[in-house]
């Protein structure tokens, strides 16, 4: 596996899997998965310090920053414009110009809103920023984030923390099928066949978190999900054989006793 | 005089720079970001920036989220 990386905006990375860091029961839990995903690009949210409450743990104590890229998201904002500030404080909190940018249109769903996203997408690009943006399993969208400079997209599979899976895989191929810049399905993903599935769709990776914070056992689905979208990729690249309706016999059709 | 930090009011005795600020607050300039009056700082400037009576400052960090709603504001 070690020939095929996956490489956005001419970054190399060793695993397909992104992982978050939200909803862990607890900070060492959270680091054992990270561990057991194998994973090493890692998104983190920008929130406001408690200024009253300064007792907390910083979460970059439990992330090895040599070992793991962060990737800072804009988890939270409704428009463009707060979106934006977001990704120019991450910046400055840190480690690079990166940034998975969302920006929400309804707290129901969690749906992007398009419109703000594509207009936060050209701001950044121009600003300077690696913009993974955070959109629908939609291909016009798709390909008009491309078009505004994105370095990768990152279609839904369903909703955040749904766990509904692959909800629309004709999307996702025709996404993968147009798309000159990385796919990453980003959203949906409740358990390692999910991944599976989305990585034999050809999309080039995939990020979770609730399908990992939220499972009974997050480090043994760290693993289960490493494992998934390991397989899923080999199945892409292996070819599957084409679906069909009838059986088509695998021993040889002459030559059975009694003929 | 008073400023507006992260959205809450928070009085001041006279204008402090930044890193006064956060020497204040006791928290440690290299884990947050900070945007004065909407303008993103660059890190090398906490010592040169003031904050003034009426100032907006917010002061952020990372925390935990791997998508929209996973952590909330």
């Amino acid at each position: 596996m070690s020939t095929d990386q996956l490489v956005i905006a001419g970054r190399t990375f060793g695993s397909r899997l992104i992982v978050g860091t939200g909803k862990y029961a607890s900070n060492e839990i959270m680091a054992r998965a990270h561990e057991a995903s194998g994973a090493d690009m890692i998104t983190v949210a920008v929130r406001r310090v408690n200024i009253s409450d300064r007792s907390r743990e910083s979460l970059l104590d439990f992330i090895d920053t040599s070992r793991y890229f962060i990737l800072p998201n804009t988890a939270g904002c409704y428009t463009a414009e707060e979106a934006i500030r977001t990704a120019r404080l991450a910046r400055e909190a840190g480690l690079s110009s990166w940034v998975k940018l969302e920006v929400i249109g309804d707290e129901r769903t969690l749906f992007p809103d398009n419109e703000e996203l594509l207009v936060a997408t050209k701001a950044l690009v121009q600003d300077g920023f690696v913009v993974l943006p955070y959109t629908n399993d939609d291909p016009i969208s798709c390909r008009k984030l491309e078009e505004a400079g994105a370095a990768a997209v990152m279609p839904l599979g369903a909703p955040i923390g749904s766990g509904l899976g692959i909800q629309n895989r004709h999307n996702i191929e025709i996404i993968v099928e147009g798309a000159h810049v990385p796919v990453i399905v980003d959203a949906g993903v409740g358990t390692a066949s999910d991944a599976a599935i989305a990585m034999e769709l050809g999309v080039d990776g995939v990020l979770m978190n609730t399908g990992i914070a939220g499972a009974t056992d997050p480090v043994a689905m760290a693993t289960a999900m490493r494992l998934a979208t390991q397989a899923g990729r080999l199945a892409h690249l292996a070819g599957r054989i084409p679906r069909r309706r009838y059986a088509a016999a695998s021993s040889p059709v002459g030559g059975t006793v009694g003929a | 005089m008073t400023i507006r930090l992260n959205g809450e009011p928070y009085e001041l005795d006279a204008p402090v720079t930044v890193s006064a600020l956060l020497a204040r607050l006791e928290i440690d300039p290299r884990r947050v970001a900070i945007e004065h009056n909407l303008v993103v700082l660059k890190r090398g400037t906490f010592d040169a920036v003031l904050v003034e009576d009426g100032d907006r400052v917010e002061i952020v960090n990372f925390v935990g989220g791997g998508g929209p709603g996973s952590t909330t504001p």
